[in-house]
């Protein structure tokens, strides 16, 4: 770059020295006869720069697209007053969106087409050729700026008095830290461990049908029956969404045969009626596809699937764990209850889950 | 001529007189299952008559009930057993009601045309009165759920409240617009588009193959009637959202902006850049 200087080229006109390379060969194959700059090629009439005709039919026809344009605005203004939003009918919406929209969306694209067209077809067509600029300022330039910021670190002393320049960057640090530690905020209010770990479900909790509340009776639950199962106080929760995110169960009925229960978990289930968390370990979509002949549970959004006789363990898809299970069993007079809690916390992995 | 013809079948018929004479072994047994007919058909016919003087007030007469056993017999005894019991390829039918078979054969479901994934929808076999023959035998093999009652069938329902529910308990697998949807291994969930009131109601009486049962203590039957409402609503009026591309939500939707909105812009851009004639 330092021996560029001297020549100070003017704007516009930049040229790097060519000369020949000196590097070794070595084994890559280096062409005799370099490709050449073909230039530009050569200028080409159009239609309409030949015949008067044709320039006369395309600037009618531009003139067209613009009046085209002006219509379909008016028909715009003339379908919003003809097909009027009625209340309560939802049709009478689409009419009116529909033509509404198609009136403005043709207005505006025919004032487009038409400006296209009347640039490509009348407006003059010779090619140029702009050179790229340098982007280093003149040498001039450059000598007045240094000599500006000279003046500048002279006359404020900020080179000279340490004292000051030095508190002033501690001050532009200190500055800034409020806006650090308020990131804090992103992070969770409560320690997961307690928000996510426990539901509203405990000893003795009554199962209840979504959306209605109903206590279920454990005969009711008829064989190949699937409940979606919400805890009976739900209802009177006051955060009654964030609470369903975590307690929703589902409840199924199967051949007591065809469970295989893990030791432990025998009594977990009712002569074959289980229930299981709706929230899938994967991300947390509501597992609620339940094939009752091959007693898969298949979760929507990532094909999880989970097999319900094996204590809903993945067979297939992303998930990595078992749909946490809720301990069940009847109370004295026939209705589902739970023994307890989940045993694990419900829904997808977080940091805190193993502590 | 005649006489020579009378001889020789005058001879016929004496070696067959003398073989005859002989009784052949099998007649004890042709003797007997000829007895047993003739008791057993004079049995049943007695009893049936008997039985259809009592229950003249039945909707299901025992001459639809034989008719029926006639049907299944002929239609679906090889897959499920000629005492409706079950086989290796096919389950029990005892105790599954009328609405089960009102609702495969009605739509068309059963007779099973191959083994497959499950069972599809094919043209119906048989007429209505044949089905109900169908069902009435079925029926009288054990009591399950029977066809609903033509009041929870007319979609005069709470259409909001029906989608609440379609929506906690259906909308998983069948679409929030009811337009179906995929399982595991080649299994789906029909469209409800087009389907009768009466087979909705059954299909969530009796859990057709892999779909969970919901009986009436579960989903009520006039919520069931309110869910027939909101689908029945669905399918009235026109989705003010414009064009529904099978209401499959972000696949059918998203195909078409790849398609055709990026199709639309590639169309625009090499228009803008193309040289003039």
């Amino acid at each position: 770059m330092a021996d560029h200087d001297d020549e100070a080229p003017a704007t516009g006109s930049a040229v790097e020295k060519s000369e020949p390379q000196k590097i070794s060969a070595g084994t890559a194959v280096i062409p005799t006869d370099p490709f050449e700059n073909p230039g530009e090629p050569p200028h080409r009439l159009r239609i309409t720069d030949k015949d008067p005709a044709e320039e006369k039919k395309a600037a009618r026809q531009v003139s067209t697209l613009f009046f085209l344009s002006i219509i379909f605005s008016c028909l715009a203004v003339a379908a919003y007053i003809a097909f009027p939003i009625k209340e309560g009918d939802t049709g009478s919406i689409r009419l009116n969106n529909l033509f509404l929209g198609l009136g403005i969306a043709l207005g505006l694209l025919s004032i487009g087409i038409g400006a296209v067209h009347w640039s490509k077809t009348l407006m003059p067509a010779q090619e140029i050729t702009e050179m790229r600029h340098l982007t280093k300022g003149s040498d001039a330039t450059r000598a007045k700026a240094a000599e500006v910021f000279e003046l500048g670190n002279k006359e404020s002393g900020f080179g000279r008095r340490s004292l000051i320049r030095n508190s002033l960057i501690g001050a532009m640090v200190a500055f800034v830290l409020p806006g650090v530690v308020i990131f804090r905020d992103l992070g969770p209010k409560v320690d997961p461990n307690v928000v996510l770990r426990h539901t509203l479900w405990k000893k003795g909790m009554h199962l209840t049908i979504d959306p209605t509340g109903t206590r279920i009776k454990a005969s009711d639950v008829t064989l190949g029956s699937a409940f979606h199962v919400i805890p009976e106080s739900l209802l009177k929760s006051d955060d009654l969404l964030e609470e369903k995110a975590k307690a929703a169960v589902l409840l199924m009925r199967l051949n007591p045969d065809d469970l295989h229960e893990p030791k432990g978990r025998e009594n977990w289930q009712y002569n074959g009626i289980v229930a299981y968390s709706k929230i899938c370990t994967h991300v947390g979509c509501p597992v609620a596809l339940y094939e009752q002949q091959t007693h898969h549970l298949l979760c929507p959004c990532h094909q999880s699937t989970f097999d319900v006789t094996e204590n809903c363990k993945v067979i297939f898809g992303p998930a990595s764990r078992p749909l946490p299970q809720l301990p069940i069993t009847v109370d004295a007079d026939g209705y589902l209850v739970a023994q307890s809690d989940f045993h694990e916390p419900v829904g997808p992995s977080f940091w805190e889950r193993d502590r | 001529m005649i006489s020579h013809k009378t001889a020789s079948s005058s001879g016929r018929s004496a070696k067959k007189s003398k073989r005859s004479g002989r009784r052949s072994p099998l007649a004890t047994v042709s003797l007997i299952v000829v007895g047993l007919l003739t008791t057993g058909g004079a049995y049943a016919l007695f009893t049936s008559t008997a039985t259809a003087d009592t229950n003249t007030a039945s909707s299901t007469s025992q001459s639809q009930v034989n008719e029926g056993k006639k049907l299944f017999a002929a239609n679906c005894a090889t897959c499920h057993g000629m005492a409706a019991s079950g086989s290796s390829a096919g389950p029990s039918l005892i105790g599954v009601g009328s609405a089960a078979v009102d609702f495969q054969v009605g739509t068309g479901r059963m007779p099973l045309a191959a083994d497959g994934p499950q069972a599809e929808q094919k043209p119906v076999q048989f007429t209505n009165s044949q089905t109900q023959a169908m069902a009435a035998y079925i029926a009288s093999l054990g009591t399950g759920p029977s066809e609903p009652a033509s009041k929870y069938l007319k979609a005069d329902g709470n259409a909001a409240k029906g989608a609440e529910l379609f929506r906690i308990n259906c909308a998983m697998c069948h679409n929030v617009a009811g337009a179906g949807g995929a399982l595991t291994e080649g299994k789906f969930a029909p469209s409800l588009k087009g389907v009768s009131s009466k087979h909705i109601y059954e299909a969530m009486l009796t859990g057709p193959q892999n779909m969970p049962v919901f009986n009436d203590l579960n989903i009520k039957p006039q919520e069931k009637a309110d869910i027939i409402t909101y689908l029945k609503y669905l399918e009235k009026n026109p989705s003010p959202g414009g064009f529904q591309l099978g209401d499959l939500g972000p696949v059918s939707e998203g195909l078409f902006i790849w398609i055709f909105g990026l199709g639309a812009i590639v169309a625009v851009t090499v228009w803008l850049t193309a040289r003039s004639n």
